[in-house]
C-alpha cells in the first residue's frame, strides 16, 4: 500500500515534470536567466574566479547558450552539481540543461532519458608516470601499483585494458582528484590513471611537471558533451546548434575579433552568410532572432577561441588539440552543415 | 655568655647564620624538571623520546610557516618566489579570504551586513551564557537577534521578520492568557495566532521599508554558512530535544510513540542520507517551479539530527535523577509543567551538559557535510572552486589546515565554555 503510493506520487511528479518541461526555450525566456548546471569546480572547465565569476571551457557552452537565446552570456544562474546531484538537478528540471564534463554513455541517454546534443571535448583514459620510473608505454606496467578514482568508469576500463593485456596491477583507491594528486606524489601508487585532460590538469599543477610524463596509449573513449531532457525537441536543437555554431565558426573562420565585421553586411560565402543571419532564416526556424549565432559566438569566441582561453596550450594547463581539432586539421569535431 | 663550657666547647656560634638560597639542584626550575621530567630513568627516556618528536615536528613545520609567502597572484608564482626553498604558499588565503568566509556569490559590497551579524551574536548568547553576570533586560536584545540577524544576512525588507517578531510576541500573550484554561488550549492559542503571523509576513513582504539588497540562499556560502547552520540548528534542536525527551518519557501513548519512532528513525539513519534527501529526493516530491529553500531545507534536517540525539542525552539525565525529585514536585503540589520547569529539568540539564556540548560540537563539525550535496561552505569551498582555479590548483596543506584551525577555535571556545559552565552550576558539597 504505502509503495503504490509512493509510485504514484512519483508518477504524478514526473507527469508534471514532464509537461513543464515541453516548453524550455519559452521559460528560459520569460525567466531572463538560463539555469545552467556546472561542475562544483573543474580546473580549466568550470571554477569560478577569485571574484566569483563562472569560468571555463563548459561554462563557455552555457555562456554561448545564453547570449543565443537571451542575448547576454552574462544571463546565467549557474547551478553547481556533483558527479552524484548533475542527474537529478536535470530530471527535475531545476536546470535547463548540463554542461558538467559527462561522458556520453547508451544508458545515460537511452535508460536516464537525457539528450546529449553533442560532443564538446573527446576526451579518454590515461595513464600518468613519474619520469624516473623509465616507462614509455602502458605496456611495460605489469605489476605496477595503480591509483584510480572508486566507482568510475575508469575503474572499469582499467581492469578491462590490463586483463586483455594479461597484466596485472594492485589497484590503490582513492576518492578525489585531489587526494590522487597527494597519494601518486607521496610514491604510494606507481601510475595514476584518469581522464586524460585530469592527468594534463593534475600534472600542470605539480611544482616539477616536467618530472612526470603522460603515456601515450589512451585506454577508452569519453566523449564529454552538453545535455537535456528528453522529450523537448526545440529546447535541444538550440542547445545542439549553438554549439554547432561555435565549431563551424572555427571551421569558417568567424572569431569573435571579425564576427563584427562578418555579420554587419552579407559577405560571398553563403554558409557564414547563413550562419551569421545575413541570408536565410535559420534563426526563426529555431525560435529565435536572425543572430543569436553571432550573439553566441560573440559571448566568449568561437570554439577554437574558448580551448585556447581555458585548457589550451598557452594556459597552464597546455592541452594540445588532438582529438579535439577539427576534421579539416585530423580531428574529430565535424559540424552539420548550417543550411 | 658565660665562660663555664670554654674549656669542653671548642666553638660557639654567637649570631644567626644567614639564610641561604637552597642548593641548585633543590630549587627553580632544576628543581622541576628533576621532579617532572627526569623522576626515574624510564620518565628521562621518555622525556628525550618526546623532545626529539617535537623538534622534528618543528623542524619541519617551522620553515614552512614562517617562510611562507603571503602575496602572490598564483601557485606559480608562489613557486617562483620561494624558489626551491621550504615555505608554505598562504597566498591563497589572502587572495580568497573572502571566498574562504562568506562564499564565493556573496555581494562584496554586502560584507559587513554577516560581519555585523556575527558581531551581535555575541552580544545575544552573552546574557543567555553568562545569566548570572549580566542584566536580564539584554535577554530582550537576544529575542529580538534572530530576526535581525535574518535581515542582516539575507537583506530584503525589513517587514516580514518585523511582522513575525511581533507574531511571536502575540503568539505568547496569547499563550499567558489562555494558559489558565489549561495547558494544552494555551498552546493551540498560541500556535494559531503564529501561524497568522507567518500568512501575513509572506503575504506583505513587498512593502519596502528600510530595504537592504536582497541575498538568496543559494549564494550564501563559506564558513558563514557553516556558522549559521550550527548556530540555528544547535539552538533549535535544545528545546526540541528537551521536548523529545520529555514525550518520550510521557504516559499518553500517542505522543510516546511519535517520540520514540522520530527518535529511533533518525538515529538509524547518517546525516548524509537525510541531506540528500533534503537536497535530491524533495525536489522530485514538490511541483516544478516550487522554490523552497534550500538552506531551510537542509536546517530542518540537520535539527532533526541534532534534536534525536539531544533528546537522548537528556533522557540519561532524566533517568539519572532520583524517583524522589519527582515525587518530591508531587507532594508540593505542582503540576506536571512546574514540576519540570522548577526541579526535574535545572538538574537534569546539568546533568546532560557534557552530553549535549559533545552533540553540538559534532553537530557544527558536521555542517561541513553539506558540501556534498553541492553547497560551498568552507570545505565545500576549499574542494570546488579554490582547487580547481587554475591559479591555486595544488595547494591543500594551506588551505585545510586553515579551515581546521578556524574549527579548532570554535569548538575548543564552546568546549571550554562548557567546563566553566559545570563549574559555575556545580552545588555538590565534595
Amino acid at each position: 500500500m504505502k509503495k503504490s503510493v509512493f509510485l504514484g506520487a512519483l508518477t504524478v511528479a514526473g507527469l508534471t515534470a514532464g509537461a513543464a518541461a515541453a516548453a524550455t526555450l519559452d521559460d528560459v525566456k520569460a525567466r531572463g536567466t538560463l539555469n545552467c548546471g556546472v561542475t562544483t569546480g573543474l580546473v580549466g572547465f568550470a571554477a569560478p574566479d577569485n571574484n566569483g565569476n563562472w569560468d571555463g571551457f563548459d561554462v563557455g557552452v552555457c555562456r554561448a547558450v545564453a547570449a543565443a537565446v537571451l542575448g547576454d552570456p552574462q544571463a546565467v544562474e549557474f547551478v553547481p552539481t556533483t558527479g552524484k546531484t548533475r542527474f537529478t538537478a536535470l530530471a527535475s528540471g531545476e536546470i535547463d540543461m548540463l554542461a558538467r564534463n559527462t561522458t556520453w554513455t547508451f544508458s545515460r541517454d537511452v535508460d536516464l532519458k537525457f539528450e546529449f546534443v553533442g560532443v564538446n571535448y573527446y576526451d579518454g583514459q590515461g595513464f600518468m608516470v613519474p619520469k624516473e620510473l623509465g616507462v614509455s608505454s602502458a605496456k611495460d606496467l605489469d605489476g605496477a601499483t595503480v591509483c584510480i578514482q572508486t566507482g568510475t568508469t575508469t575503474e572499469l576500463n582499467l581492469a578491462d585494458y590490463f586483463r586483455k593485456n594479461s597484466m596485472n596491477y594492485e589497484p590503490v583507491p582513492i576518492e578525489t582528484n585531489a587526494e590522487a594528486q597527494q597519494q601518486y606524489l607521496a610514491g604510494a601508487c606507481d601510475v595514476y590513471t584518469t581522464d586524460a585532460s585530469g592527468l594534463a590538469a593534475t600534472r600542470a599543477a605539480f611544482e616539477d611537471p616536467s618530472a612526470h610524463v603522460l603515456l601515450p596509449e589512451i585506454v577508452s573513449k569519453e566523449p564529454l558533451g552538453p545535455l537535456v531532457r528528453h522529450g523537448d525537441n526545440e529546447w535541444g536543437d538550440v542547445v545542439r546548434w549553438t554549439l554547432n555554431a561555435l565549431i563551424a565558426a572555427e571551421e569558417l573562420g568567424v572569431t569573435s575579433a571579425n564576427i563584427a565585421d562578418m555579420a554587419s553586411t552579407a559577405g560571398d560565402s553563403p554558409e557564414i552568410n547563413r550562419l551569421l543571419g545575413t541570408e536565410g532564416n535559420l534563426g526563426e526556424m529555431l525560435g529565435l532572432e536572425a543572430d543569436w549565432a553571432v550573439k553566441a559566438i560573440s559571448a566568449g569566441g568561437n570554439y577554437g577561441e574558448l580551448f585556447e582561453k581555458n585548457i589550451g596550450e598557452t594556459t597552464p594547463i597546455g592541452l594540445a588539440r588532438g582529438l579535439n581539432a577539427q576534421w579539416t586539421d585530423g580531428g574529430l569535431l565535424y559540424s552539420p552543415p548550417f543550411r | 655568655m658565660s665562660d663555664t663550657h670554654a674549656e669542653s666547647v671548642a666553638y660557639v656560634r654567637e649570631t644567626m647564620l644567614p639564610e641561604t638560597p637552597p642548593p641548585a639542584a633543590e630549587t627553580g626550575i632544576t628543581r622541576w624538571m628533576k621532579q617532572n621530567l627526569f623522576a626515574t630513568v624510564p620518565n628521562a627516556v621518555l622525556t628525550v623520546a618526546a623532545i626529539v618528536v617535537i623538534y622534528f615536528l618543528l623542524a619541519a613545520t617551522l620553515p614552512w610557516i614562517l617562510n611562507g609567502i603571503w602575496n602572490a597572484a598564483s601557485i606559480r608564482e608562489c613557486r617562483e618566489i620561494l624558489d626551491g626553498t621550504t615555505g608554505g604558499c598562504f597566498a591563497v588565503l589572502s587572495d580568497r579570504w573572502n571566498q574562504l568566509l562568506f562564499g564565493f556569490k556573496y555581494p562584496s559590497t554586502e560584507y559587513w551586513r554577516p560581519a555585523l551579524a556575527f558581531l551581535l551574536l555575541f552580544v545575544a548568547a552573552a546574557p543567555v551564557m553568562f545569566f548570572k553576570y549580566l542584566p536580564r533586560k539584554m535577554l530582550l536584545f537576544t529575542a529580538v537577534y534572530p530576526f535581525l540577524a535574518f535581515w542582516l544576512i539575507w537583506g530584503g525588507s525589513i517587514v516580514p521578520p518585523l511582522v513575525l517578531l511581533l507574531g511571536f510576541v502575540a503568539a505568547y500573550v496569547a499563550f499567558k492568557t489562555l494558559e489558565k484554561r489549561g495547558f494544552g488550549v494555551a498552546v493551540l492559542g498560541g500556535l494559531g495566532v503564529l501561524i497568522v503571523a507567518i500568512i501575513l509576513a509572506g503575504s506583505i513582504g513587498k512593502i519596502e521599508v528600510l530595504r537592504l539588497e536582497q541575498v538568496q540562499s543559494r549564494d550564501m556560502g563559506g564558513f558563514m554558512l557553516n556558522m549559521i547552520l550550527g548556530t540555528v540548528c544547535i539552538s533549535l534542536s535544545i528545546p526540541i530535544g528537551i521536548a523529545l525527551a520529555l514525550g518520550r518519557q510521557s504516559d499518553m501513548p500517542i505522543i510516546k510513540w511519535i517520540c520514540v519512532v522520530f527518535i529511533e528513525f533518525i538515529r538509524g539513519v547518517p546525516l548524509i542520507t537525510l541531506l540528500f534527501v533534503a537536497n535530491v529526493v524533495l525536489a522530485y516530491f514538490l511541483p516544478p517551479g516550487t522554490t523552497f529553500d534550500l538552506i531551510i531545507r537542509v536546517i530542518i534536517m540537520i535539527t532533526a539530527f541534532a534534536s534525536a540525539y539531544i533528546a537522548e542525552v537528556i533522557r540519561g539525565g532524566l533517568a539519572a535523577l532520583p524517583r524522589g525529585q519527582y515525587e518530591a514536585g508531587d507532594s508540593l503540589g505542582l503540576d506536571y509543567a512546574q514540576a519540570m520547569r522548577l526541579i526535574i529539568l535545572p538538574q537534569a540539564l546539568k546533568i546532560s551538559i557534557p552530553g549535549i556540548v559533545n552533540v553540538a560540537v559534532g553537530l557544527f563539525k558536521d555542517t561541513t557535510l553539506v558540501s556534498v550535496i553541492s553547497m560551498f561552505d568552507l570545505v565545500g569551498m576549499i574542494r570546488g572552486p579554490i582547487l580547481a582555479s587554475t591559479d591555486w590548483n595544488g595547494v591543500y596543506w594551506e588551505l585545510f589546515g586553515f579551515a581546521a584551525l578556524l574549527f579548532f577555535v570554535v569548538c575548543y571556545g564552546v568546549s571550554q565554555y562548557s567546563q566553566w559552565l559545570e563549574r559555575e552550576l556545580n552545588t555538590d558539597h565534595r
